[in-house]
């Protein structure tokens, strides 16, 4: 090997270790202009290859210009390196407080939480093949009462119970009027939901004159009672937790035969009636079971009103449903006030805004 | 209704406590609202004691030191204050250890030095009847005299002390269990345990007569009466004492104590008449005549009417029939013959009567449901017992029976396939024979099916199959049929169009910062006249007006969700919020009662800034434009862009003219939004605020079909931005207007991104910049096609009087 050729070798040895431990941009700058610059000993070496004896001319350029090739790119990557250092360096100043608030693209609303229960009991049963139905809150006696089996005498019919705008006119006390506007329109089978608002003649710390309900109507020609109970039992898991059970009294309804209230065991001390530390249970007062709905098969008096639209009470059957909306979210939030649902509080509306749209 | 536990089980023992029974009867039908304990709350420690001694106490003029045998060899010393205490007497002794009406504990005590080792009780002490002038003298009482009373014996051998009741809520279909024995027969039904019949009376001994005329039978189907001579008026033993006020009825003296306890008992009302008083020896049942007065029992004259059914004597009205005996026959201290009237009444007209008079009572309450023409003259028979045995009458006459054609209770037939069908649970007919047979149904099994006849107090509630379907399932327990779906191909659950609609609305307002409210649907006149500008008067709609309100403020069905919306932002306001955005989706209201009409609206409220502030940026402000930006996001939900027009103010006299606007898509309208007037926010302290509604269905009517899709130009736009000097009246539309009718169909876009009034464009004129993009599907406009366009919208804009700015 020439001694040229060794030369380089040693100028490459120094000038990788110089590059490396350059710890500054100014540092590497001069070891750049000490090993690669045009009056560093490489590029002397390389300018005069044309004097050195034609035998090493080649073994020298090759060796010259490989080494000129690594010592650049070993310069470059370390510049990458000290810029990156010196940007780390810059943004370690840039910290921020990451705990203050976020800027939300818009501060939450929300959806009443009566409005969220409704819709969680309507996709329940359109989820177990029923429509949404809906009709007016101005109705006739006809359709609250007549066609729903109401005898004359009725203690709801009494304008005491029930807000008239004249002897014929109503602000319906249920949203079953429905279940007949519903047939009236379609022939079985029938299978719908009707929430809506409803009103009654009360007003103290359990009543509201309005609140709202939601009915449901299953026709068809072999809907039964185990059918009834088999479908609130599903309603009342996927509302109140799957391990729920449903119990059966028989009730009185004027459009339903046989009628049932149903219960549903209570959810916060398992139907016990008792709660872990040995207290009584106060949501269900000790019983395990709570009151949700009222429900049964209907009358074959309500399908006689609606018999001309293909409700022969002989030929087919079927079960109705009624539930007040703000006593299941009262259960379901624990909230303990009826009232709470109608001073339209930003306090109270805020606690149901979470995980909106 | 109360049902007393020990009452209930002289008809039928249920052979468990009244826990277990009130959930047996819950699970079969019968609703129990709670059971209450009446009188003491222990039996034990109550015991017959014999006074033997009575000294004056020696530090107490009042106080009697007595001795008292009470079975425990010696007797025991008590210290009673009751005036009438004596040696001889018969009395109830609450001993150390028993437990009052009122939770007390009795204790050995001392009276002034001397102790007492007990209490000699009076009838209030044990909640028995009113009387508290003295202790109870058993020996005296008529029931109990001539029996042998042990000292030391549980006292209730004479007497109950205390009890559970039961408060039971009937369901209006079952009158027959507005008594007692109809409650024995429920448990006997589902508990299978005996029932004892009702006792019967003594024949008659005389045979007076007396003369009944009914006028009407459908409003009188029956009216039996009996007549009882030598009558004593006065105080009723103790058990009936015990028994009316275990059930809630005051004792008043045992004629008027007897006819309560039959119908306390029976379900059946009842009247007794001083039959002394009863004028022109007759009675005449008929209507009144228009506006006929008589005076009833309680001292009120009551004013009839035509359908007022009136018990009248000789000279005039005696009673109003079914709701209220007249004072003028009343039964005193001093009556000696009775007429006992047991009669059925028309429901519905004494439910009607009892209305208009504004006048109830226990007998009207159970008339008006309906009671069967068979029970007066079941109820006549135990009438004469009672009133043989504890008023020492004799019954004179046989029963004056004055009926209408009574309908028999008609057969009804059970299918085995109908029912199973009903209830999808599998119950043999001979079960079903059974259950029938337990609530007195007379019963023949045919093959599969059941023919039953009910009895006469079931008649009206069981007519049907259904009806006797209802029967069986709830013995049976409704509660053990198994749990099945509906095999139903036809049942598609879905939303429709505009349920989703709605949906998608309610969800953008809560995500774009809009809380949901839910107000009234009521309202009233001052609430609407405080929401127009001049206070003075209504807004101009039609409104549904409710004939029974409960308050002024309630009376009216809202034409428009603002006064809710405005109370609500005001309650969140005086509470420390700073900026309220409100939103309701709910019916308002118009028309008439004969011709009612109501829409869903989509009302809003911004009050404050129209997003919350953040730490770094105080938030917009609330103004026209950016509830003009809900509007617009609204109405894109239904595929629609709406358009902005001047408001008619006269009907919105809530908002500022000149920053209001009337929403519409064509010629259609949705609705409106605007600025609240001052003098409007001032009355609800808001600050600046702006209001709309948008009409959901009118939204929904303009849902679109699918969206076709067009074919993207992949040739660039040419974008330039001019500048229009105007008169500041002409409004943005109106010139973009311009500038789009003269870029024609290469002009692909334009619009306002700055506005400027100002010096530099002159008084009563503002500028206008507008961006404009031109570009057509098919190439890269040239720079030629570009200017052409644009010299013509420059033209046509120069001829509405606008100046290009350079
Ligand atoms: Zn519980």
């Amino acid at each position: 090997m020439s001694e040229t050729v060794e030369k380089i070798q040693s100028i490459e040895a120094e000038a990788s270790s110089a590059i490396g431990s350059a710890g500054t941009p100014a540092e590497l700058e001069d070891a750049r202009v000490r090993f690669l610059g045009r009056k560093a000993a490489l590029n002397e070496i390389l300018k005069s290859i044309a004097q050195l004896p034609p035998e090493e001319k080649g073994p020298v350029g090759k060796a010259g210009n490989q080494t000129r090739g690594r010592l650049e790119a070993l310069l470059s990557r370390r510049q990458e390196v000290l810029e990156a250092a010196a940007l780390n360096d810059l943004l370690e100043n840039e910290r921020i407080d990451i705990t203050l608030p976020a800027s939300p693209t818009i501060a939450g609303g929300s959806l009443h939480p009566i409005t969220q229960t409704r819709r969680e009991i309507e996709d329940v049963f359109v989820g177990m093949g029923y429509k949404v139905a809906e009709g007016p809150e101005v109705e006739r006696v006809h359709y609250n009462f007549d066609a729903l089996n109401h005898p004359p005498n009725h203690p709801a019919r009494e304008w005491t119970d029930t807000f008239y705008f004249s002897d014929d006119v109503l602000l319906r006390t249920h949203t079953s009027p429905v279940q007949v506007r519903v047939m009236e329109r379609q022939p079985p089978p029938v299978y719908v939901i009707v929430p809506g608002k409803v009103y009654r003649r009360d007003n103290d710390a359990t009543h509201t004159p309005m609140f709202h309900q939601i009915e449901g109507l299953a026709v068809d020609e072999n809907v039964t009672l185990g059918d009834l109970r088999g479908t609130l039992l599903e309603f009342a898991r996927a509302i109140f937790g799957e391990d729920r059970e449903v119990r059966l009294r028989p009730h009185f309804f004027p459009f339903t035969e046989p009628s049932v209230e149903i219960d549903v065991s209570c959810f916060k001390c398992k139907g016990g009636g008792h709660l872990k530390d040995g207290s009584r249970c106060n949501l269900c007062k000790g019983i395990g079971w709570i009151e949700i709905l009222g429900a049964g098969m209907v009358d074959p008096n309500v399908f006689e009103h609606v018999r001309e639209s293909g409700y022969d009470p002989e030929k087919i059957q079927g079960f109705a449903f009624g539930m007040g909306v703000e006593r299941i979210a009262m259960l379901k939030h624990g909230v303990p006030d009826l009232r709470l649902f109608y001073d339209n509080d930003l306090r109270f509306l805020d606690q149901f805004g979470r995980g909106v749209a | 209704m109360r049902v007393p536990m020990n009452w209930l089980a002289e008809y039928c023992d249920p052979g468990m406590d009244a826990a277990a029974l009130a959930d047996r009867l819950a699970m079969t039908g019968t609703e129990v609202e709670r059971v209450v304990r009446h009188g003491a709350q222990t039996t034990e420690g109550f015991v017959i004691g014999k006074v033997l001694t009575r000294e004056q106490h020696p530090d107490a003029d009042r106080l009697s030191v007595c001795g008292v045998d009470v079975g425990e060899g010696e007797p025991v010393t008590i210290v009673c204050g009751a005036p009438n205490v004596d040696a001889g007497q018969t009395v109830a002794v609450a001993r150390p250890g028993a437990v009052m009406p009122d939770g007390t504990k009795l204790k050995k005590a001392k009276l002034r030095g001397v102790e007492s080792n007990g209490m000699i009780l009076a009838e209030d002490e044990l909640e028995i009847g009113g009387d508290h002038n003295g202790i109870m003298q058993l020996e005296t009482d008529p029931a109990l005299s001539g029996r042998e009373l042990a000292a030391g014996a549980p006292l209730i051998e004479a007497l109950v002390p205390g009890e559970d009741v039961l408060e039971l809520e009937i369901t209006p279909n079952r009158p027959d269990c507005l008594g007692v024995y109809g409650v024995a027969r429920e448990v006997h039904a589902i508990t299978g345990n005996p029932l004892a019949s009702l006792p019967t009376g003594p024949s008659p001994e005389g045979d007076e007569t007396f003369s009944i005329e009914v006028q009407d039978h459908t409003l009188c189907p029956r009216f039996t009466a009996r007549v009882y001579r030598d009558v004593k008026v006065g105080s009723s033993p103790l058990w009936l004492k015990q028994r009316l006020s275990a059930a809630g009825q005051r004792p008043i003296n045992n004629v008027v104590d007897i006819t309560n306890y039959l119908m306390l008992l029976t379900g059946q009302p009842m009247h007794a008449f001083d039959m002394d008083k009863i004028r022109g020896g007759r009675l005449v049942i008929r209507n009144a005549s228009e506006a006929e007065k008589m005076t009833t029992l309680d001292g009120v004259e009551r004013v009839c009417d035509e359908q007022t059914v009136l018990v009248c004597d000789g000279e005039g009205p005696s009673a109003i029939a079914g709701i209220m005996g007249g004072a003028i026959s009343e039964v005193s201290d001093e009556t000696t013959s009775v007429l006992l009237e047991i009669a059925t009444w028309n429901g519905p007209n004494i439910h009607r009567t009892s209305q208009k008079l504004a006048l109830r009572s226990e007998a009207s309450g159970r008339f008006e449901k309906g009671l069967s023409a068979e029970l007066p003259l079941e109820v006549q028979e135990l009438a004469a017992k009672l009133m043989t045995e504890l008023t020492g009458a004799r019954l004179t006459s046989a029963t004056i029976d004055v009926a209408g054609e009574i309908a028999a209770p008609r057969a009804v037939k059970l299918r085995a396939t109908k029912l199973r069908a009903l209830l999808g649970a599998e119950i043999s007919a001979q079960r079903c024979a059974e259950i029938l047979q337990r609530l007195a149904f007379d019963v023949a099994v045919e093959g599969d099916d059941v023919v039953a006849t009910p009895p006469h107090f079931r008649a009206a509630d069981i007519t049907r199959e259904a009806d006797l379907i209802e029967e069986i399932a709830r013995v049976e327990g409704v509660d053990s049929i198994p749990a099945t779906l509906p095999a139903a191909p036809a049942a598609i659950g879905r939303l429709s169009g505009s349920q989703r609609l709605k949906r998608r609305i309610e969800d953008l307002l809560a995500a774009n910062g809009y809380h949901e409210a839910i107000t009234w649907s009521f309202t009233g006149a001052q609430q609407l006249a405080a929401i127009s500008a001049d206070g003075a008067a209504a807004p101009e709609h039609e409104l549904l007006t409710i004939a029974n309100p409960l308050s002024e403020d309630h009376s009216v069905m809202r034409p428009l969700a603002l006064p809710g919306l405005l109370q609500a932002a005001k309650h969140n306001l005086a509470r420390g919020a700073d900026a309220v955005r409100l939103f309701e989706v709910g019916a308002v209201y118009s028309g008439t009662a004969d011709e009612p009409r109501e829409h869903t609206a989509i009302a809003l409220l911004l009050s404050g800034p129209a997003a919350a502030g953040t730490w770094r940026d105080q938030g917009a402000n609330g103004d026209f434009y950016a509830l003009k930006g809900v509007v617009d996001a609204v109405a894109a939900q239904a595929g629609v862009t709406p358009e902005y027009q001047p408001i008619d103010a006269t009907h919105h006299t809530y908002l500022i003219p000149g920053r209001a606007a009337e929403v519409l898509v064509g010629d259609v309208s949705l609705g409106w939004l605007g600025e609240l007037h001052p003098l409007v926010a001032k009355r609800f302290d808001l600050p600046d605020t702006v209001v709309g509604e948008l009409n959901l269905q009118a939204l929904s009517a303009l849902l679109p079909e699918p969206v076709t899709y067009e074919p993207i130009s992949t040739f660039p736009p040419a974008r330039e931005d001019i500048a229009v000097v105007v008169e500041a009246e002409r409004t943005a539309d109106e010139v973009l207007g311009v500038v789009r009718e003269a870029g024609g169909k290469l002009l692909s876009g334009a619009g306002v991104f700055d506005v400027y009034e100002g010096e530099q464009v002159g008084e009563g004129r503002k500028s206008l910049a507008i961006r404009l993009t031109y570009s057509a599907p098919d190439r890269t406009l040239t720079d030629d096609e570009v200017a052409a366009a644009r010299a013509k919208i420059t033209e046509r804009l120069e001829s509405i009087g606008g100046l290009l700015r350079g």
